[in-house]
């Protein structure tokens, strides 16, 4: 092989997702990123704490970047670096940037080292442009859980009595994290470690599992439905994962800090009482049964 | 660590190479340099490292780390003291007290917020910050966090809050560094720069 050629062979290009960093060393970055064609990654980036550093402003976290990576011993080592798309509204919006660091810690905790899921990858660059775009981060985030826990084969099921296999009836039904799926008042309700599911909250976790991202965005949930879609999906995601997470504690946290200081956000209040029965008029034709 | 090795040897390795930075192989390397050194290397270290926690303190205005409460650059009166520069770390002070550039003072936040890392607001001494600029009304606040993901959201947290005080809140300029090179220039710092120019 002529030198050249070995020389290529070291290097490869990606495609990537910056989820999370750390520091190491002196002035080096230790990155986490998810690739569409090889999976997440682990990756070195020497000198990029100097001001000087080419590549440092490339590989900030939510970033997509193109990488020129070389093969190292033990880490690969980034020797390029050039953003594909910066997220930049979402990365200056504290209050977005929080709903993101949610998106990229899930990303992280769903995903295997070099494990390509590519249809994964794509639901986290789109999440991470809608966020960056400015809708609703609440409806965004919860389409992302619910279509990530599809792709990775946590899918709750949803239309059928986990147990029975009957059509679930327009009644309070009840969520099994244990079965990843719903029960029948026949077999749930009796049951102490299942979430009661009233038929809002259903229809609502099954049209935003089912219908494309552009109708779940023109979806106005009550604060009431919004919460309880929430809290739902955040057991089961933590029930499947078996381990708790940290960013929705800032989330919340931030959450309150901005109601202290009169700064609420704007499309969490607006949303709500006015449009309370929104959730039940938009999904007749996707009632239960 | 294996029976052949004396404890004492095998102590420090241990310590050691639970540094940030410094594997097993470094730390025995550094274990047996100091236990052959001749010029008293090793009593030299041990004395320092026993004043490290026994000698310093917390400054409980700025929170730096001195050798007494306030520290010299608080209890300085010539100093502008209505002036407060906010820090991530106290690595951060020096650098901007190298610049020679600012005669104000501090607040070390010891850190930036990081969801996934768990370093939420209570960790920082962001609590702290807002009770010294309610009790002394500084005339500034100027925002010197870094310019990275973290220290973008400790500013806007800070900044989030400090918004009702009426104090003057600014942020550090964030463009092109020296000697550094247009091409390669990621598209926010290039944006900002282009937003934040000057006229010559």
């Amino acid at each position: 092989m002529d030198p050249e050629s070995e020389r290529r062979q070291r290097l490869y290009r990606v495609s990537a997702i910056v989820l999370k960093r750390r520091e190491q060393g002196e002035a080096d970055r230790l990155l986490t990123v998810m690739t569409r064609d090889r999976g997440k990654l682990t990756l070195l980036a020497k000198g990029v704490r100097k001001p000087a550093s080419r590549k440092a402003g490339h590989i900030e976290p939510f970033t997509y970047v193109e990488l020129l990576v070389a093969k190292g011993k033990s880490l690969d080592l980034v020797t390029q670096a050039e953003t594909l798309e910066a997220h930049r509204a979402l990365r200056e919006d504290l209050w977005r940037s929080s709903w993101a660091y949610y998106v990229v810690e899930l990303a992280d905790a769903f995903t295997q080292d070099e494990d390509p899921n590519a249809l994964f990858f794509d639901l986290v660059l789109e999440t991470l442009g809608r966020l960056n775009a400015g809708v609703d981060p609440a409806l965004a985030v919860r389409y992302y859980e619910l279509h990530l826990l599809s792709l990775v084969g946590y899918q709750p099921q949803l239309f059928r009595c986990v147990q029975c296999d009957a059509p679930l009836q327009p009644e309070v039904n009840f969520l099994s994290l244990e079965r990843g799926g719903a029960l029948c008042p026949s077999h749930g309700s009796h049951h102490p470690e299942t979430i009661a599911l009233p038929v809002p909250v259903l229809k609502v976790l099954r049209f935003m599992q089912t219908r494309p991202w552009e109708q779940v965005a023109q979806l106005q949930l009550s604060p009431a439905v919004s919460r309880q879609v929430e809290s739902i999906l955040a057991r089961y995601i933590v029930y499947h994962l078996e381990r708790t997470l940290r960013s929705p504690a800032f989330l919340e946290k931030l959450r309150a800090m901005l109601a202290r200081t009169k700064m609420v956000n704007a499309e969490e209040t607006a949303n709500g009482e006015s449009n309370g029965e929104a959730a039940l008029s938009i999904n007749d034709e996707n009632a239960p049964g | 660590m294996s029976q052949t090795l004396a404890r004492p040897v095998s102590n420090l390795i241990e310590l050691l190479s639970r540094l940030p930075g410094i594997g097993p192989k470094t730390a025995s390397r550094l274990t047996f340099y100091l236990l052959r050194e001749p010029n008293g290397l090793a009593e030299a270290l041990s004395t320092a490292l026993a004043a490290l926690s026994v000698g310093t303190v917390l400054c409980q205005r700025c929170f730096n780390i001195a050798e007494q409460s306030p520290c010299p650059i608080c209890a300085d009166l010539s100093r502008d003291q209505t002036l407060i520069c906010v820090v991530e770390e106290p690595m951060d002070v020096l650098a901007i007290e190298r610049t020679g550039a600012y005669r104000g003072i501090y607040h070390i936040l010891h850190g930036a917020l990081s969801p996934i890392d768990g370093v939420y607001p209570e960790k920082l001494r962001i609590a702290e910050l807002m009770e010294r600029v309610r009790v002394g009304e500084p005339r500034e606040v100027i925002l010197a966090t870094n310019p990275s993901l973290e220290g973008e959201n400790t500013a806007a947290y800070i900044y989030q809050q400090l918004q009702t005080s009426g104090v003057s809140i600014t942020r550090l300029a964030r463009g092109l560094p020296v000697g550094g090179d247009l091409e390669y220039t990621d598209e926010v710092t290039l944006s900002r720069a282009l937003e934040g120019r000057r006229s010559m």
